[in-house]
């Protein structure tokens, strides 16, 4: 025995020696060298610095912490601007952290056009949102350690999906950048409006992140690998695989969730209760744009698909639509920006999903429809500058004037010039106005859809006739809740008693941000090219990696802005109907009454959450009764059902009567004093009848044990029932009457179906377990080794004591227990004794 | 004999199932108590009732019966029994403090589980 102990304790020294090299080994050898870089230390600055914000907030309470927050994104903007001449050149920077090797997890971060694209915006706007905030949030009244850990902490987790390669670690910070949301959106935790809010948008996209989690498994099940890189690569073997479309369906739906497409939209006007600074950031400009990235991200994998384009490109356009048709009907500036957000992340969305019909033209020089997916990049950039540049207008005049409320405001041109300058060219470039950089994205835009009616596969020759008539009425729309927007708030007549303040120009600080905006926003108007040659064409080339070479340029596409061609028309009806409509306002704006509010998907998304907790609850109601009888129902039930079904299908009931002990005449008349025994136990009235028939069926089994040979157990049985009934006996004296509660028939009749089946199961189980017996018993060992190993004679006494001592050890300890827990229970009385009030009722 | 003796189980089971789904909390202990009685005879049975010698070495007869069950009911009655004190004298102070011996009566009510 204890030469066995030690070998098998060398060979479990050597395994695990061997474990430990080989998990070393493999650690040190998949280093190789780099271990941490300098852009996965930009990721991570954001998080270091979220953990020392608490302590800069306590220990500087004069300084506003944002100062000390704004280096940062400042540094990292820096930081990502030095990497444009680099990825200009298409070259591309990867730089890898194993975080689980075994499980093929790494961290790589990989920079290409379209991650330098969004990082810039991140850091860009993430600094001029942080400066903002700094003007926007009070030192006093706010929690500002709270703020910035939270918008620190969205910062690096936005750095780290837009700089993943690995998408597992793309999944991971997907899902801190929901988090961080969350947190944001929920700021003013006070307030109910905010934290359903946070709980609307957590839902929504959480259940886009779990969906999205799971393409990605099906994306690693096809290929092998969780590298979008390796992923490329493998394009082939996925396309083909069966897993291909419910693993981008999946993707979508995380894509569609984040970047609140139809119907996923409505978590995000409802975010709109975070503070300004973060819907400017968070719902505008970065976070919403996740989804975009990702759809952008997967295009080389995806895109050939037509399911892809029709998917994305159909939701893309109508989700455009439909968000700008509903951004009429609010009141609320910032309700009328986020349906504005919805309509224009739907028309990148469209974009970016028209745009993969390049993919079928192989031929660069006559490839039109690149110019689908340049727009999309040129209205992201485009999108993140007059957006931003709203929310902090619309964040003034709150702080300013006291309301949001379209209704209260107007005629503040005068009082508030600067503020006016700023929404007049945000407000123009989102219409598409020239000559603002919305001008330009908005038209090519218009080329893009209306060249998918020029493609000739999937059949968009037909159907896509769709894509540019919705586009162009979505437009229209557009223009009109852009100039309302801007109309109703500065122009018309001040109404100074609706106003809580009184209104006057904000402070330089909080202008200085949006007025940065603005000017690029005219920048980008007039020197367009500035952003085609440094951002745009590398992003475009990671979007569509195979139409364009290592070196390559595809000049011209974006800066071909003039001549009139039928976009220009399509603009100037735009203007024309837009002016109509607005003027005509009070006139048609009733048909949004028509609308019943039953039909929305906000009434839809809150029936269905009370549902689901109304579901829950009545289901749960249903069958946790609380009775026990209803438990031990289902227990039985579920006994006599599984092994019925089981003996039924597995054929496996057998009768075998060559291997059986023959009948004796004493074993006939202990079974019937049984039978007697039960039936009178069941039937019997008095407990004392009961109890004394328990006691006759406890003392037949010890003479069942005398004939079968068994003399330890038949004396066992003896004693143990004698104490048992002296037991009922004593405890007989305290308990009540036996009164057996069950009255009707039915409640029998069921009771004696359920017992009658456990009963036949038993019985049938047991013969068939008879008749199938396999080996025989090791019972031989016992006989022949308990006098000569053991010293004893009587065998069963052996095995208690010595071959399975061990069950013995327990048995005693239990019956210690059961001693014990009487004795307790009988002694202590908490309840009485303990000066607290008895809980009868 | 098996075959008898698997009815007479069949007949414990069904009283002792029927006795615990009743509502008097007696009634449930006295099924509890049929209940170890069929588990015990179901055991020995399952072991083989050929007819043999007592084990005990001291018999010098050539076939034994099976020690192995017996051993293992023996622990069993022992558990059986431990457990059906303890959950008497449970039944006699539930019904002290409670004043029923109903289990419906003893359903907790809600909020207070």
């Amino acid at each position: 025995m204890e030469e066995w102990f030690s070998q098998k304790r060398r060979i479990f020294i050597i395994d695990f020696q061997f474990v430990e090299t080989a998990i070393f080994d493999s650690y040190f050898i998949h280093q190789g060298g780099i271990f941490l870089s300098l852009l996965h230390l930009a990721i991570f600055l954001p998080f270091i610095m979220a953990v020392f914000v608490p302590f800069l907030y306590k220990g500087f309470r004069k300084i506003h912490t944002g100062w000390f927050v704004l280096i940062v994104p400042a540094l990292l903007f820096g930081y990502f601007l030095h990497f444009i001449p680099t990825v200009r050149e298409n070259e591309i920077i990867k730089r890898t952290i194993h975080w689980i090797p075994s499980l093929k997890i790494d961290f790589t971060a990989y920079l290409d056009g379209l991650s330098l694209l969004f990082a810039l915006l991140i850091t860009g706007i993430g600094t001029l949102v942080v400066f903002y905030s700094i003007f926007y949030l009070s030192k006093k009244r706010e929690q500002l350690h709270n703020f910035y850990v939270y918008l620190l902490i969205f910062m690096g987790a936005m750095l780290g999906v837009v700089l993943s390669d690995n998408l597992i670690s793309l999944y991971t910070f997907w899902e801190f950048t929901s988090l961080s949301s969350f947190l944001l959106i929920g700021y003013w935790y006070q307030r109910d409006g905010s934290r359903y809010g946070a709980q609307k948008s957590m839902l929504i996209t959480v259940f886009g992140g779990l969906s999205m989690l799971g393409g990605i498994f099906l994306l690693y099940n096809m290929a092998g690998t969780f590298s979008i890189r390796e992923l490329i690569t493998h394009k082939e073997l996925i396309m083909a695989s069966p897993l291909f479309i419910p693993s981008m369906l999946l993707i979508l739906l995380g894509a569609f969730t984040k970047s609140a497409q139809f119907p996923f939209y409505i978590w995000l006007p409802d975010a709109m209760e975070a503070p300004t600074p973060v819907s400017a950031y968070l719902h505008s400009a970065t976070m919403v744009k996740a989804g975009i990235y990702l759809v952008a991200r997967m295009s080389p994998v995806y895109a050939e698909s037509p399911v892809w384009l029709w998917i994305i490109g159909s939701f893309g356009i109508f989700t455009m639509f439909w968000a700008s048709f509903n951004a009429i009907k609010q009141t609320d500036l910032k309700g009328i920006l986020a349906f504005s957000t919805v309509s224009q992340l739907g028309l990148i969305m469209s974009l970016l999903g028209v745009g993969a019909a390049a993919l079928h033209y192989k031929d660069m020089d006559e490839n039109i429809f690149i110019v689908a997916t340049a727009a999309a990049v040129f209205h992201l950039i485009n999108h993140a500058t007059f957006k931003g540049a709203l929310f902090m207008v619309a964040g003034i005049i709150d702080h300013e004037t006291g309301t949001r409320d379209i209704r209260k405001l107007g005629g503040l041109m005068g009082l508030m010039p600067i503020t006016f300058t700023i929404a007049l060219i945000g407000s123009f470039s989102m219409a598409g106005l020239p000559p603002f950089n919305g001008f330009l994205s908005k038209e090519m835009f218009f080329t893009g859809m209306v060249r998918v009616t020029e493609m000739d596969l999937f059949s968009l020759d037909t159907w896509g006739l769709l894509f540019p008539i919705i586009a162009w009425v979505g437009s229209i729309f557009t223009f009109l809740y852009s100039i309302m927007l801007f109309f109703r708030t500065f122009t018309g007549k001040l109404q100074m008693d609706k106003l809580e303040r009184k209104p006057h120009e904000a402070p330089a600080g909080m202008l200085a941000p949006p007025i940065i905006l603005a000017a690029l926003m005219i920048i980008f108007g007039f020197f367009p090219n500035i952003l085609t040659y440094n951002i745009i064409e590398p992003a475009v080339g990671a979007i569509l990696p195979e139409l364009l070479e290592p070196g390559e340029h595809f000049v011209g596409h974006i800066s071909f802005w003039h001549g009139p061609g039928i976009e220009l028309f399509m603009t100037i009806g735009v203007i024309a109907l837009g002016v109509v409509l607005y003027l005509t306002l009070s006139k048609w704006g009733k048909i949004y009454s028509w609308f019943p509010d039953k039909l929305t998907f906000n009434h839809l998304y809150d029936q269905i959450i009370k549902w689901l907790e109304s579901g829950a609850k009545s289901i749960t109601k249903g069958y946790m009764t609380g009775f026990i009888r209803s438990y031990l129902v289902y227990i039985f039930l579920f006994f006599i059902v599984i092994s019925g079904v089981t003996l039924i299908t597995k054929d496996a009931f057998k009768i075998d009567v060559s291997n059986i002990a023959p009948i004796g005449v004493y074993e006939v008349v202990l079974a019937l004093i049984i039978v007697i025994g039960s039936a009178t136990i069941l039937l019997a009235k008095s407990r004392l009848t009961s109890i004394i028939a328990l006691g006759a069926v406890g003392y037949t089994v010890s003479l069942f044990f005398v004939i079968f040979r068994a003399p330890d157990l038949a004396l066992t049985q003896l004693v143990i029932e004698t104490v048992s009934v002296a037991l009922f006996l004593l405890a007989f004296y305290h308990l009540p009457p036996l009164n057996k509660h069950e009255k009707g028939i039915g409640f029998k009749l069921g009771n004696a179906l359920i017992s009658i089946g456990v009963g036949v199961i038993v019985t049938l189980v047991a013969i068939s377990a008879h008749s199938n017996k396999l080996f025989d018993s090791i019972a031989k060992y016992y006989i022949e080794n308990t006098h000569d190993k053991a010293g004893g004679e009587n065998m069963v006494n052996v095995i208690l004591v010595d071959f399975r001592g061990f069950d013995t050890m327990f048995e005693i300890c239990v019956l210690g227990i059961a001693a014990l827990g009487i004795f307790g229970m009988i002694r202590l009385r908490l309840t009485n004794e303990g000066g607290k009030t008895n809980e009868k009722k | 004999m098996e075959i008898l003796m698997a009815v007479i189980i069949g007949v414990l089971f069904t009283s002792a199932v029927y006795l615990m789904l009743s509502k008097s909390l007696l009634r449930i202990i006295i099924g509890t108590g049929l209940l170890s009685h069929g588990a015990h005879l179901l055991i020995l049975t399952m072991g083989g009732l050929k007819k043999g010698s007592v084990p005990i070495l001291g018999e010098h007869a050539k076939h034994y019966v099976d020690p192995i069950p017996q051993a293992l009911i023996l622990t069993a009655i022992v558990i059986s029994f431990g457990v059906t004190s303890f959950f008497l004298v449970l039944a006699y102070r539930a019904y002290q403090e409670l004043g029923t011996d109903n289990m419906d009566q003893m359903r907790g009510t809600e909020g207070n589980d």
